[in-house]
């Protein structure tokens, strides 16, 4: 009798070990995607600078274009600072949301001046900044889709038993809140 | 593909190589040893003076080269298949083309949640492209055709195809059968040639007499199958590294897909790099099942049926788009990408 109580026992003992393991790893992963996310917002951020000077001088006019991505920008760094994980991902999310319209704000505007698109040094600086969109989005891809794993298994029966124990919190996810995506455009076709 | 999938599919892998090192040592073995068994009978009859074939010397030298070549295979492997095709490792560059498939490698690999692997350019007019690796390096090589005719998110689509490759374990496996194939072709080669050149020769001496009796001609039959299993081996080997295939590129399209959220432009991709139907010269036989696309241009890749299921390294290029763009167009529709179709 004793003997198959230790059995069960020690079948608990080791599946809780192999349970907390897997939230651990889940953990790990998470806040590694989430470093990723940092790593990349942090090169968008050093890139625009860049950026900005390199078109300056040719676009003295298009002042307020070129103010807006810079105080976005300069947003978007403070913002992320203090964001983690478990709190701050939406308002960062708003902050760089708001830095991608202005920078395609400011990608229409250099459409326009084919001498600068010509010059080799703006085609970099293009391909550059593509790069680093495509970064950001494929980084908060991989997070969001290693964050869910890692909610989902907190709430799932015998995992969330162990919550506590492993300090597993849910994570916030890194939702689109691009606004210009949902608003509706205002369509006028009484032809005034 | 979620986890357990994933999980799945590298279990699988790793069984796979466990198996294809088991066939390769058990095939030296039987060389070794059974050259060994038809010598030992050959000259069982012999005179007490002349020479007794009684240890296996053979076998166990064979034994001992496989174990020594698996090894060298599992760690240089993937050297061997880059420098097979003259690739030449991308660092730093000045060429936009070549900047913009860093950039892109890298873009992959954050999608992925892997570290970067190396980028290798093989100078080849013809699109194509492979991974290779092993448990500590991976490796990814692309044409320069490649580079040229493909654009940004078609190249991205690639990339990730092979990012999957990479993820997957496959490229492990696939590297280790390259090499193998190769030694066992060598071998296979080197045998061709022993018995026409004796052949020859024995044609004037007219054969040698004595070994007349029972264990003599059991010693024969022997040394007939052993020759035989030598000169057929590279055949049955390139038949096992197709089988090993062409599943593995449905799901490595269906990863990409994953990564990128974009299956049309791998679709896309794709189309072009059937459409240069050249053979890419610089990838030869042995690592075609590497590539992303049959780099010998063979027909057989195009046709679906029987034949063409035994032999291609790779499905249906018809059947690759279709998938793609089933994916890309459910994703339209309903904004979730699914899994595969």
């Amino acid at each position: 009798m004793t003997i198959v109580f230790v059995v069960i026992l020690a079948a608990i003992v080791v599946w809780a070990v192999m349970a907390f393991n897997r939230l651990i790893a889940l953990k790990g992963q998470t806040l590694n995607g989430w470093k990723q996310i940092d790593v990349q917002l942090k090169r968008r951020h050093d890139l625009i600078p860049n950026l900005v000077n390199a078109v300056k001088g040719a676009m003295e006019f298009e002042k307020e274009t070129l103010d807006a991505v810079i105080s976005a920008r300069n947003q978007a760094v403070k913002i992320q600072a203090d964001a983690l994980p478990t709190g701050g991902v939406a308002a960062l999310a708003q902050a760089e949301a708001k830095l991608t319209s202005a920078l395609s704000g400011l990608n229409v505007v250099v459409e326009r001046y084919p001498d600068l698109k010509a010059t080799s040094n703006v085609a970099q600086l293009q391909e550059e900044l593509t790069s680093t969109e495509n970064r950001v989005a494929f980084s908060r891809q991989h997070y969001n889709d290693i964050a869910t794993s890692y909610n989902v298994l907190q709430q799932q029966f015998p995992w969330s038993l162990l919550t506590g124990f492993a300090k597993a919190i849910p994570v916030e996810l890194w939702e689109i809140v691009d606004d210009t995506d949902r608003e509706v455009p205002n369509v006028d076709l009484s032809m005034k | 593909m979620s986890d357990a999938n994933l999980f799945e599919q590298q279990r699988v892998n790793r069984r796979r190589s466990a198996i294809v090192v088991t066939i390769f040592l058990l095939f030296f073995a039987w060389v070794g040893f059974g050259g060994d068994l038809a010598f030992n009978l050959l000259t069982a009859e012999a005179d007490p003076q002349e020479y007794h074939h009684t240890i296996p010397w053979i076998g166990i030298v064979a034994t001992l080269l496989a174990l020594g070549i698996t090894w060298h295979a599992r760690r240089n492997g993937p050297k061997r298949v880059l420098w097979a095709t003259g690739a030449r490792e991308l660092i730093a560059t000045k060429r936009q083309e070549e900047k913009v498939l860093i950039n892109v490698v890298e873009e992959m690999a954050i999608a992925s949640g892997l570290p970067a692997p190396k980028i290798w350019v093989v100078p080849d007019k013809d699109p194509n492209a492979f991974a290779t690796g092993n448990d500590k390096a991976s490796h990814i090589a692309v044409t320069e055709g490649l580079l040229n005719t493909l654009s940004r998110d078609e190249l991205q689509g690639v990339v990730a195809h092979e990012m999957a490759h990479i993820r997957n374990h496959d490229v492990r496996l696939m590297t280790l059968l390259a090499a193998l194939i190769g030694v066992i072709t060598l071998m296979s080669d080197a045998a061709w040639r022993t018995m026409y050149v004796s052949g020859r020769g024995r044609g004037g001496g007219g054969g040698r007499g004595g070994s007349g009796g029972k264990k003599g001609n059991l010693g024969a039959i022997i040394l007939v199958l052993w020759l035989i299993t030598l000169l057929i081996a590279p055949l049955l080997s390139r038949l096992l590294a197709l089988g090993v295939s062409r599943k593995r590129e449905l799901l490595a399209d269906a990863s990409a897909a994953q990564f990128t959220r974009n299956p049309a432009s791998l679709a896309t991709a794709l189309r072009k790099i059937e459409d240069s139907s050249a053979p890419t010269v610089a990838i030869g036989r042995g690592s075609a099942h590497l590539c992303i696309a049959d780099p010998l241009g063979r027909r057989l890749t195009h046709k679906q049926g029987f034949i063409a299921d035994l032999l291609a390294t790779h499905p249906p290029m018809g059947i690759r788009v279709a998938r793609l763009k089933a994916m890309a167009f459910q994703y339209e529709q309903t904004g979730v990408l699914p899994e595969s179709v």
